[in-house]
């Protein structure tokens, strides 16, 4: 009698839980599917920009350009180049997912994507099961390239589908008609189930919360187990910021975008989505690693032109992790990587501060936040509760319910990931606060800075 | 600046007969500077170039603005049918704001040229500065200028000037002073129709200060005019106004660069150092004398009247000390600026200054920035309650209540009107002027304390009264003056994560109010990769900027805000 009263109010917990709960599917465990070999400094995520596009749609502010010559060639045999020097340079033994973004990947050749694998492969450990991504635009070519991919070595494609309203599609100044995407999504489900992810966006010209509710029912009939909502940003110097200037086009008011997103993240989670980050959902444990890394503030190396990374250049000698650009602009970027192996633009030292900072902005857009354990690894003498235990500001913000700091860790409620990044500079100036004055006092104690 | 004389002039070679002190005076822009230029180059003080574009203007604000603001001298000599003459010209500024500086420059002269545009003809200035010379009883020779412009009309302007000053046509040299054309017959006419100063050489010493000058090296340098006698280098002489006494460590005349000299006599202008290290011993109107002659004091200035006023505090509290040494040193040259001691609750310890007029006020906010790098807030002034007293729309707006009004003469009437303070502190003057054209003149006088129907209005943030904002309003004006304030505070908070009121209220009446509407989604959409770096400088940004805010309840307020809210509010 006792026991069943237990199970039932066991399960009364569960279900409060369900919200952000383990069952559900989408929570990333860090042996997911794979096997990391060494040490968090022997590993890192691998991303790969391939800059050129056939149009710029009206939305877009990405490093991404219109080539005229054939120039695939050539850049691939400096992605592949750059991919090699950062590797040895990185002195990464293990690569644990590789991204193909741009600009548009779906326009290199399938043999690009094999060489840069082969390359990788040539000198640190890429695992079978690593998590291999393509960025597809779902026209007609895109389609019927991606056995090749698969072949090639890409085991999971991410599909800019955007929107399923042809004329919103002609606003937004893409080259493909909603029936060309849906087939793109079917032929990628067919070739890697469980592994397709689509994007969607909102927020856009003429939508209301109405038309988006039934847009999203209706992709989630045919959409696969993982999809990534995102709010249309009316970027400085795109075509449709111009237009919204200028009056000829109008996006709907924040309010309704707020409501639009609320629903958004109601509807799937009823349709056994988890909201695993601020913008991206998965069932059946299809969640990105490679984005989790990001989250999770792992290593990554950029290559490509305008590509960015974090790690630490063993191999010069060096002892703290680096933010780094690679050259934007692709004719500059081939000529130095020709010249000196890589084309990096900048590298800035993140100290022992700005590394927690990067961890904490980034943690808390997943929803499960940052857990003690995932804190301790980068800041191993200041937990979260003495860092942000004693801090009126963040009292109130917990009192409120928007963010919650308990023995699991620190992380936002669902409320509380709505208006993350208003919390983030209270939060922030309270990391400053606390890690300043220890970071003068191991400065002291060991001449250098930890 | 080349100068084609002998640099040593013996001045006892101009007896008084031979000596013309004169001023240019003239509406704005109608030529004043240009004018002087000519004369400069004409008697050899400068050489003629194309460079000599008012000379005499050496700020650096009256070259950029093309205005005088303050008045200089040269000493010209002008030879005429075989005789040298000595010819003092005082520049004069044309601004309204500065026609204290013309009334000055009018006590040490014995005649003015008054310049009409030929096209323009007589403005408000010209009028005013007209009764100036005319109430001194000086000799005024009326030059119409800019003859060689397309639209001049120097018949229509001549026969104007004949009907309204009452002077003959055939009085009026026509002249292009740009081209230099006609300004010869100037010259001759200042030597022959302005009289030579009356003063002798015999008798005592006895000088008027009539300007001066703060030099970081020598300390005061005064302007003087000579009434009597004669100094030497070396004299002691005494300030009849603090009963002080000094040597004479320079004397010299102005070219208008400096030209030392031994000795200044009887009817000549020129400058004076002694030593005197604080602006305010070279009191403006003083009788200098010397030391074992003292004599009857010349009749001395009213000091210059502020019309309008302005609060003025440092941009941050650690820049106080700059600044208050910025405006002392400014106000070392400029005595007609009022200074006083002020604090506000929000932007801490400052002045509140008293100005000529508006231009006057941008003037010298101009040469505090450039000259002395400071940076300002103006503020609408706090003023002391007490009721002051003081125009048909702009005196029923302002709370004015006429008393008295009195023909002049056929052409002008003085009104008088009782008028609450605060309404005439910030632009009144302007606006009269403005709705005048120029011609209304403006002077006050504190009418003591008056009771009056004045509440106190607090701004409350979500309910919390902001201490640093409390004003006392009258009644009438309590709704306009809350709404202003809520309107700019509503712009100048940022969002957050919950609704803010902004209110106005008296007492626990609220009389306005304006929303600030919470952020329903705040967090960004795509953070990958390449996002990271520019978030992350966002967000640190961000959280310097929230160090520096003020919290009035929940309420992030930055400091901007009550800048916004106190700043002066000019067209």
């Amino acid at each position: 009698m006792i026991q069943h009263t237990l199970r039932a109010s066991r399960r009364a917990v569960s279900a409060a839980l369900r919200r952000f709960s383990e069952t559900s599917g989408g929570e990333i465990t860090e042996e997911d599917g794979l096997e990391r070999t060494g040490s968090p400094a022997e590993q890192a995520s691998l991303y790969v920009h391939w800059p050129y596009c056939l149009r710029r749609c009206s939305y877009c502010n990405f490093n991404k350009y219109i080539s005229r010559e054939d120039n695939d060639h050539i850049m691939t045999e400096c992605i592949q180049r750059e991919t090699e020097t950062l590797l040895r340079l990185s002195q990464v033994s293990c690569i644990t997912s590789v991204f193909f973004g741009g600009g548009t990947p779906s326009l290199a050749h399938p043999s690009t994507i094999a060489a840069v694998l082969q390359t990788v492969s040539r000198w640190a450990r890429l695992s079978d099961k690593a998590e291999v991504t393509l960025e597809v635009n779902p026209t007609p070519v895109g389609k019927s390239k991606l056995e090749d991919y698969c072949r090639a070595g890409v085991n999971r494609f991410s599909i800019g589908v955007q929107s399923l309203q042809d004329e919103d599609l002609k606003i937004l100044g893409r080259d493909h008609s909603s029936h060309q995407a849906l087939q793109t999504v079917e032929e990628a489900r067919r070739l890697c189930p469980g592994r397709v992810s689509v994007d969607v966006m909102f927020g856009r010209p003429k939508q209301s919360v109405e038309s988006w509710e039934n847009e999203l029912s209706e992709l989630l009939r045919v959409c696969d187990d993982h999809v990534s909502l995102y709010q249309l940003t009316l970027e400085r110097g795109t075509r449709l910021f111009k237009q919204v200037l200028g009056g000829e086009v109008t996006v709907p008011a924040e309010d309704v975008t707020a409501e639009m997103y609320r629903c958004a993240r109601r509807t799937l989670q009823q349709r056994g989505f988890l909201q695993y980050e601020v913008s991206n959902f998965a069932r059946h444990k299809a969640a990105s690693h490679h984005n989790t890394s990001y989250w999770k503030g792992r290593q990554y190396i950029g290559v490509g032109p305008g590509a960015h990374g974090r790690f630490v250049p063993l191999g010069e000698g060096g002892v703290h992790r680096e933010a780094r650009t690679q050259t934007l602009e692709p004719d500059v970027w081939i000529r130095e990587v020709r010249q000196r192996g890589h084309g990096t633009r900048r590298r800035i030292q993140l100290g022992h501060l700005e590394l927690l900072e990067e961890v904490l902005v980034m943690g808390l857009r997943m929803t499960d936040g940052i857990n003690h354990e995932h804190w301790e690894m980068f800041s191993p003498h200041l937990g979260l509760r003495e860092v942000f235990g004693t801090s009126r500001e963040v009292q109130e913000l917990l009192q409120s319910g928007q963010l919650i700091l308990d023995d699991r860790g620190l992380r936002c409620s669902w409320d509380g990931l709505v208006l993350l990044d208003s919390m983030l500079p209270a939060l922030l100036v309270e990391l400053e606060r606390q890690i300043g004055p220890s970071l003068q006092r191991d400065h002291h104690t060991d001449g250098s800075p930890h | 600046m080349a100068s084609t004389q002998t640099d040593t002039i013996d001045l006892s070679k101009f007896p008084v007969d031979r000596i013309r002190n004169f001023c240019i005076i003239a509406h704005i822009d109608h030529g004043k500077s240009t004018l002087a230029d000519r004369l400069l180059e004409m008697t050899g003080a400068i050489v003629k170039t194309q460079k000599n574009k008012q000379v005499l203007d050496k700020l650096q604000v009256e070259r950029e603005r093309g205005i005088t603001v303050k008045a200089q001298t040269a000493s010209l000599i002008y030879s005429h049918q075989g005789q040298q003459y000595l010819l003092n010209l005082i520049d004069t500024p044309g601004h309204v704001d500065f026609s204290y500086e013309v009334s000055r420059s009018i006590s040490a002269c014995q005649g003015v040229l008054l310049i009409v545009d030929a096209n323009q003809g007589i403005q408000a200035q010209t009028v005013a500065n007209f009764y100036l010379a005319f109430e001194a009883q000086l000799a005024i020779i009326p030059v119409i200028n800019k003859i060689d412009l397309k639209n001049a009309d120097p018949e229509r302007v001549a026969s104007q000037i004949e009907k309204v000053f009452d002077i003959p046509c055939n009085e009026c040299i026509r002249i292009s002073a740009k081209l230099g054309t006609n300004v010869e017959a100037v010259l001759q006419a200042v030597v022959d129709r302005i009289p030579p100063p009356v003063a002798s050489i015999d008798d005592p010493f006895k000088a008027l200060v009539f300007d001066s000058n703060f030099d970081h090296y020598r300390g005061v340098v005064a302007n003087i005019a000579v009434f009597g006698g004669r100094v030497r280098k070396g004299d002691r002489i005494v300030s009849a106004y603090l009963g002080k006494s000094y040597e004479v460590n320079e004397l010299g005349i102005l070219r208008p660069d400096e030209h030392p000299t031994q000795k200044l006599f009887a009817g000549q202008v020129g400058y004076m150092v002694t030593g005197m290290k604080d602006v305010k011993e070279a009191q403006i109107g003083d009788t200098l004398y010397l030391k074992e002659q003292p004599v009857e004091t010349l009749p001395g200035f009213k000091p210059a009247k502020a019309m309008v006023f302005a609060g003025m505090f440092p941009t941050d509290q650690s820049d106080y000390p700059g600044l208050r040494s910025a405006i002392e040193r400014l106000t070392l040259n400029d005595s007609s600026v009022t200074v006083q001691r002020d604090s506000s609750m929000a932007l801490g310890a400052g002045w509140r200054l008293g100005f000529l007029g508006l231009l006057h006020m941008e003037v010298f906010n101009q040469r505090l920035e450039q000259e002395y790098n400071a940076s300002v807030i103006v503020t609408a002034p706090t003023v002391p309650y007490k009721a002051v007293l003081s125009s048909p729309r702009l005196i029923k707006n302002r709370r004015g209540i006429q008393k008295n009004m009195v023909y002049i003469d056929d052409k002008r009437v003085m009104m008088k009107y009782l008028f609450p303070l605060n309404e005439i502190v910030v632009d009144f003057y302007d606006l009269l002027k403005s709705l005048s054209s120029g011609y209304a003149s403006f002077d006050y006088e504190n009418a003591g304390y008056q009771a009056a129907d004045l509440i106190k209005m607090n701004i409350l943030l979500n309910g919390q009264p902001v201490e640093e904002l409390i004003t006392i309003v009258h009644r009438g004006r309590a709704y306009s003056a809350g709404k202003a304030m809520c309107e700019r505070l509503q712009d100048s908070i940022p969002r957050q994560m919950f609704e803010i009121a902004v209110q106005a209220s008296i007492g626990s009446k609220v009389i306005a109010r304006e929303t600030i509407k919470a952020y329903r989604k705040n967090v960004l959409a795509k953070c990958y990769g390449g996002d990271i770096t520019r978030k992350m400088k966002l967000l640190k940004k961000q959280a310097e900027g929230k160090k520096k805010m003020r919290l009035i309840g929940n309420v992030e307020v930055p400091k901007d805000a009550f800048i916004n809210v106190l700043k002066r509010k000019d067209k």
